[in-house]
C-alpha cells in the first residue's frame, strides 16, 4: 500500500466512521464481558457465601443459573456483534473499497 | 499415490491388529473390555472414515497455501464447528466432565473460565487477523517488524504451547485406549502418533478441518444424548438431579457450590487472565482464521464456535453431575476411584445410560477427538517450524516446495515428540498440563500478537523483549509451582505458590514490551513506527489482504 493510497483511505469519512464506531463497539463489548466475568470470580473469592444461597426447591443453589447465565450472555454477546458487522460495518468497508480499487 | 495407498493400508493394518491381539490375551480386565466389538468396529470405521478423508484431501493439497490453510477455501460455519472441535478437546470433555464429578460446582466455573475468552477474540483479533494473516499467528506478530528475532519467539512460543498441549492429549488417548481396549499405554500412544502424521503429513490443513468437524458433530451428538438421557432418568428435574448426586456423595452439599477451588483471590483471578488470554494465544486456534476466505466468514466463524463451546460446557456440566448421581455399581469403581481415574466419568456414565453399545460410541468419538485435536496441534507446531523459522529465518529464498517439504518433516518430528512425551507425561492430571499451556500462550503469544495490532508504538525491540520475558517468567514460575516443582518434580514445597502465574507473567509482557518499545530510539523503530498506519487501514478494511486460492 503506498502513501497517496494510505493517505486517500484515511481521509474518507467511511472509513473514520467504520474505525470509530467498530473499535467503540469492540471496547464496550470486550468490557462487558470483562466485568461480568471479573466480577463472577471476585464474587466466588471474596463471597462464598452467597453461593450457598438455595434458589428453587432445596438443592438447586444461585451458582448454577448464573453460570449457565455466563455462559449464554458471552453467546449473545458475539451474536450482536456479528449482527451489526453483517450489517453495518460490512457496507462501509465495500464503499471503501469501491471508492480506492 | 501408490506410496500413499501402501501407507493407508499399512495404518489400517496397524489400527486394527493390536484390537485383536489385546481382545484375546487381556484376561485380567473386567468382561466389558474385552468384547466390546462396538467400540472396537465403531474405532475401526472412524479411522478408516479419516484415513480416506486423508486420500481425498492429499489430492487437494499442492501448494503451500493448501497445507497450511486448507487453500483458505473453509465457510465460516465449517471453521466455527473445527474451532469448537480443536477446543473441545479430550481435557475438555474428559477433564471437565472429571473435574464436575469430583468437585461438583468448581467444574463449571473451570468451564466457564475457557469460554470467556471467545467473545474478546471476536471483538478485537478475528477480523484483524484474517485481513493481516497468511498461515500462521507469527504472520500478523511480526507484521511490520524485523522478521528474524519475531519469528524465532512466536515459534518458541508456539511449540512450547502445542507440546504442552500434546502431552494432555496423548495421556488421555493412552488412557482411554488402555481402558477401552486394553491395550498397552505404550502402544496406544504410538498408534495415535503414527496416525496423526499420516493425516498430517499427507492432508495438510484439510484433512485436519475436516477431521475435526467430523468429530466435533459426534461429539456434540453424542454429549447430547449422554445429557438427555440424564435427564430423562432425573424426570427432567435439577432438583432430582442434584439431590440424587448429593445422596450419592453421603448427604455432602459441597459439591453444589464452590468448593474452595477460588478461595484464593489472585489464583483465582491469575487462571481466569491464563484461560482467557491464553485461547486468544493458542497457535492451532488462531491458525484457523486463515483458512477462511474473508474477514466476514473469520468473524462468523466465532460466533458459531462460541454458540457449540458454550452448549458443549453446559453438557459437560450435566453429564459431571450425572455420572455422580447415576454411577453407582461396584463394578465401575477401583477403591473410591472410578476405574481408568475420575477422568473417565463421562465414559463409564456413557455405559449406564446407553448400555454396551453407546459405550462404545463414546469411546469411538473421544478418541476421535484425541486424533483430531492431536492432528491440528501437529500441524500449527509444525508450521512454526516450517514457515516462521524455515521459510522466514533459515532460508528466506525457499522456494514453495521446499517450505512444503520441511513442513511435512517438521510434522515427522513433532508426531515424534508427542509420543516421547505421551508416554513421559503419562500419570499427569491432563485439565492442568492444559492450564500450563495457557498460562504459557498468555504471556509469550498473545501480548505480542495484540500490542502488534493495536499500538502504533510498539517497536521490534520492545516486542521481542517483552515477549521473550513473558514466556521465560511463565515457564520458570509454572516449573517452580505447585504442579510441576512439587508434584512432578517431587522437591517439597512449591517456590512459587500459584499453579496459574499468568497474572505476573502477563503483566511482565506487556510491562516489557511498553518499556522496551518506548525507550527504542533505534532506526529500525522508526521504521516500525512508520509501518503502523498502512497495517491498521489493512486491519480494518482487508484491502490487500489474502484471497482464498482458486480451485
Amino acid at each position: 500500500m503506498d502513501q497517496a493510497k494510505i493517505e486517500k483511505i484515511k481521509n474518507l469519512p467511511q472509513y473514520q466512521q467504520l474505525v470509530k464506531e467498530r473499535t467503540g463497539l469492540a471496547w464496550k463489548l470486550s468490557i462487558a464481558m470483562l466485568v461480568v466475568y471479573y466480577g463472577y470470580i471476585l464474587l466466588l473469592a471474596f463471597d462464598p457465601a452467597f453461593f450457598t444461597t438455595i434458589v428453587s426447591g432445596s438443592y438447586v443453589s444461585i451458582g448454577f443459573p448464573v453460570g449457565v447465565g455466563i455462559i449464554i450472555f458471552a453467546f449473545l454477546l458475539t451474536g450482536y456483534y456479528v449482527r451489526k458487522a453483517n450489517s453495518d460495518f460490512d457496507e462501509l468497508t465495500a464503499q471503501i473499497k469501491k471508492e480506492v480499487e | 499415490m501408490s506410496m500413499f495407498k501402501k501407507a493407508l493400508f499399512g495404518l489400517l493394518a496397524l489400527a486394527v491388529a493390536p484390537i485383536a491381539i489385546a481382545s484375546g490375551i487381556d484376561v485380567a480386565a473386567p468382561a466389558e473390555k474385552v468384547t466390546n466389538w462396538a467400540a472396537i468396529s465403531m474405532f475401526v470405521v472412524f479411522v478408516g472414515l479419516t484415513l480416506y478423508i486423508t486420500y481425498w484431501a492429499a489430492q487437494r493439497t499442492k501448494s503451500a497455501k493448501d497445507f497450511y490453510a486448507a487453500g483458505g477455501g473453509i465457510t465460516g460455519f465449517q471453521n466455527g464447528l473445527a474451532i469448537a472441535g480443536d477446543y473441545m478437546s479430550a481435557a475438555s470433555f474428559l477433564g471437565i466432565t472429571g473435574m464436575v464429578y469430583l468437585k461438583g460446582y468448581d467444574g463449571l466455573i473451570f468451564a466457564i473460565g475457557f469460554l470467556v475468552g471467545w467473545p474478546i477474540i471476536l471483538f478485537l483479533m478475528s477480523e484483524r487477523l484474517r485481513n493481516l494473516g497468511k498461515y500462521t499467528f507469527a504472520d500478523v506478530a511480526a507484521y511490520r517488524f524485523k522478521q528474524t528475532p519475531i519469528r524465532v519467539l512466536a515459534a518458541f512460543g508456539g511449540v512450547a504451547v502445542v507440546i504442552l498441549y500434546l502431552i494432555a492429549q496423548m495421556v488421555g488417548a493412552g488412557k482411554l485406549i488402555e481402558l477401552l481396549f486394553g491395550l498397552d499405554f505404550n502402544y496406544a500412544v504410538v498408534m495415535v502418533g503414527i496416525l496423526i502424521i499420516a493425516y498430517v503429513s499427507f492432508g495438510g490443513m484439510l484433512a485436519t478441518t475436516w477431521v475435526q468437524i467430523i468429530k466435533a458433530v459426534l461429539l456434540l451428538s453424542g454429549a447430547t444424548f449422554i445429557a438427555v438421557a440424564v435427564m430423562y432418568q432425573m424426570g427432567f428435574s435439577f432438583e432430582t438431579l442434584f439431590k440424587t448426586a448429593v445422596e450419592n456423595r453421603g448427604g455432602d452439599m459441597n459439591i453444589l457450590y464452590s468448593g474452595g477451588f477460588v478461595s484464593d483471590p489472585i489464583n483465582a483471578i491469575s487462571l481466569g487472565i491464563a484461560l482467557m488470554f491464553g485461547t486468544a494465544g493458542l497457535p492451532h486456534i488462531l491458525m484457523r482464521f486463515f483458512t477462511v476466505p474473508d474477514a466476514k466468514e473469520a468473524r462468523k466463524s466465532v460466533f458459531y464456535a462460541t454458540g457449540f463451546i458454550g452448549y458443549f460446557y453446559i453438557l459437560a456440566f450435566i453429564i459431571g453431575f450425572g455420572a455422580v448421581a447415576l454411577i453407582v455399581g461396584a463394578e465401575y469403581f477401583d477403591g473410591a476411584k472410578l476405574v481408568g481415574g475420575n477422568n473417565m466419568a463421562a465414559i463409564h456414565l456413557s455405559s449406564v445410560v446407553g448400555g454396551d453399545w453407546f459405550l462404545g460410541f463414546i469411546s469411538a468419538v473421544a478418541f476421535a477427538t484425541i486424533l483430531a485435536v492431536v492432528s491440528g496441534l501437529t500441524l500449527a507446531g509444525a508450521s512454526a517450524l516450517s514457515h516462521d523459522i524455515y521459510a522466514n529465518v533459515v532460508n528466506p529464498n525457499a522456494t514453495e516446495a521446499q517450505e512444503t517439504k520441511v513442513a511435512k518433516i517438521a510434522t515427522l518430528v513433532i508426531g515424534g515428540l508427542a509420543i516421547l512425551f505421551g508416554i513421559g507425561f503419562k500419570d499427569q492430571n491432563i485439565a492442568f498440563v492444559v492450564a500450563l499451556a495457557f498460562t504459557i500462550a498468555a504471556s509469550a503469544n498473545f501480548p505480542v500478537l495484540i500490542m502488534s495490532m493495536f499500538w502504533s508504538k510498539m517497536t521490534t525491540r520492545g516486542a521481542v523483549i517483552g515477549g521473550w520475558l513473558g514466556l521465560i517468567s511463565a515457564v520458570v514460575m509454572v516449573v517452580l509451582g505447585p504442579v510441576v516443582w512439587t508434584q512432578i518434580l517431587g522437591m517439597g514445597e512449591a517456590i512459587v505458590p500459584y499453579k496459574f502465574p499468568a497474572l505476573f507473567t502477563v503483566v511482565i509482557a506487556f510491562v516489557g514490551i511498553w518499556f522496551f518499545s518506548i525507550t527504542d530510539k533505534s532506526a529500525r523503530a522508526k521504521e516500525d513506527l512508520e509501518g503502523f498506519e498502512a497495517q491498521f487501514i489493512r486491519s480494518q478494511t482487508g484491502i490487500g489482504a489474502e484471497g482464498a486460492s482458486e480451485h
